[in-house]
Order: C-alpha cells, then structure tokens, then sequence
C-alpha cells in the first residue's frame, strides 16, 4: 500500500500503449506544481513508459506499486 | 534551449501502417517534443474525412500476419484454428472479402484489447499540438482536395518546406513509416 494522497487520481485501467501515457500528460495539465498525481495503469508497457515520459518531462516519480495486476503510480508535478 | 523536432513521414495507407506514425507523434508530442507528421502518397488516406473509417488490413502480401482472434470470438474452433495456422494462409486473401473480413477482425481486436482507434489517436494529436501536413504533390495526384482532408491540418506542402522546417531545430529527428 502506497502511503502517499493524491491530488487527483487518473484510472487509465484497460487502455493501452499509448494512451495511458497520452492520459497522463492531459491530467497533468490541471494539477499545480507540487500537486500529485496518481495514475492506475492494467498495461505492462506502461511500467517503462510512464517513467520515461516523467524523465523526459521532469515530474518527479515518486513511487510504483503493483497490485493485483496493476501498476499504480505517483507523480510529482515539477 | 536548444529545439527538438521529431518529423515522421506516413507513406502507407492501411490500417496497420497508420497506427506507428500517430503512436509516435501524440506521445512524442506529450513528452513535450515539438513534433510534425507529413502524410504522402497512401498516407494521405488517414487525414482522408472518408477514407480514414475505411482504413483496411490485406491478409495477402504479409505472411507475417498471425491468426488471432478478438478475445470475444476465442473458442474451442477458433484456438484448434489459431494453433494449426502460424497465419490466415496466402491463398485465403485472394477471396472475394476476405481482406474486409481481415479488417473487421483486426478491428474488434484493437477495441477489445483497449488500443485507441485512428479518428482518436489524430485527435490526440491535435490535442497534443502535432502539425499534421498533407503533402501537395500527392494531393493533386490523387485528386484529393483540401477539404476532403479532416480539419486542424496545416497548409499543404513540398519536400522543401518539410525538409526546411526539420533542419531549423538544433536536434531534428525523422521518422519514416
């Protein structure tokens, strides 16, 4: 369990690449910097997309965390 | 700082060969890339307002093709047919509508499997601020027309203008498909 609370939660559950990753940047867009997202992914392509996309765009990945077939994440807004 | 611009050029006009060219350019474009597709010749089909829903799949040609079927069709028949076939055999795509057929299956497939389809992914990349520019030459050999192509295009070019707009970042990338 994550012990993170996030600012605004995106559920891209069952879509895959690269919409997950499309999704992310849009609900990005309305946080402030600082702010938290959490993104819940079901795509196994997204276990290295997501962290590319924040090391290209500077958010911060703050933590991972698999469950029951998804793969949670936390980004900071940079 | 420095520009990066990715350019990919989309030269085919079926349904797999749309799909690279506006994968790479929305999430490159996301990733914050200043990023251009130009669409010749076939690939003139996908910004097409008509042709883009008819975008099709041909079994014959590409043995690479697998036979698989969308998980809603997967029974005891279909997994004894996926197991004998590598693919959908070369001679089988000669058949009257077995290259409609082909492209329906492929289709249900790509929704089943949650991947986007093409109008949504141009519209992610017009979200996303892609310059998507038809190519002049081809359009007059085809006969297509600036207003048959989807809206939120850029003005028609030549090879020349792309070329020009690719070199005047300091990291320019092409991409062909």
């Amino acid at each position: 369990m994550a012990t993170i609370t996030p600012d605004k939660t995106l559920d891209a559950s069952g879509l895959n690449c690269p919409l997950p990753v499309l999704k992310t940047k849009k609900a990005m867009e309305e946080l402030q910097s600082g702010q938290v997202l959490e993104v819940i992914t079901t795509d196994p392509g997204a276990k290295a997309d997501i962290p590319a996309f924040c090391n290209r765009t500077g958010h911060q990945l703050l933590e991972t965390v698999e469950e029951g077939g998804k793969i949670i994440f936390y980004l900071r807004k940079k | 700082m420095a520009t990066e611009r990715l350019a990919i050029i989309a030269t085919k006009g079926t349904l797999d060969m749309a799909y690279p060219p506006l994968i790479l350019a929305s999430t490159a474009a996301s990733l914050g890339i200043e990023t251009a597709v130009f669409f010749t010749f076939y690939g003139l089909n996908i910004i097409h307002k008509k042709r883009m829903h008819e975008l099709k799949i041909a079994p014959i040609g590409n043995p690479a093709m697998p036979m698989a079927f969308p998980p809603s069709m997967q029974n005891t028949v279909t997994n004894v047919i996926s197991s004998l076939f590598p693919g959908p055999p070369q001679i089988m795509g000669i058949i009257p509508g077995m290259t409609d057929l082909m492209s329906y299956m492929m289709k249900k497939t790509i929704k089943e499997h949650g991947v986007a389809d093409i109008p949504e992914l141009l519209e992610a990349c017009k979200e996303a601020e892609v310059k998507l520019i038809p190519c002049q030459m081809t359009m007059e050999l085809f006969g297509y027309k600036y207003e048959d192509l989807i809206d939120g295009l850029e003005a028609p070019a030549g090879a020349a203008t792309f070329i020009n707009y690719v070199l005047e970042a300091d990291k320019p990338m092409i991409i062909f498909v």
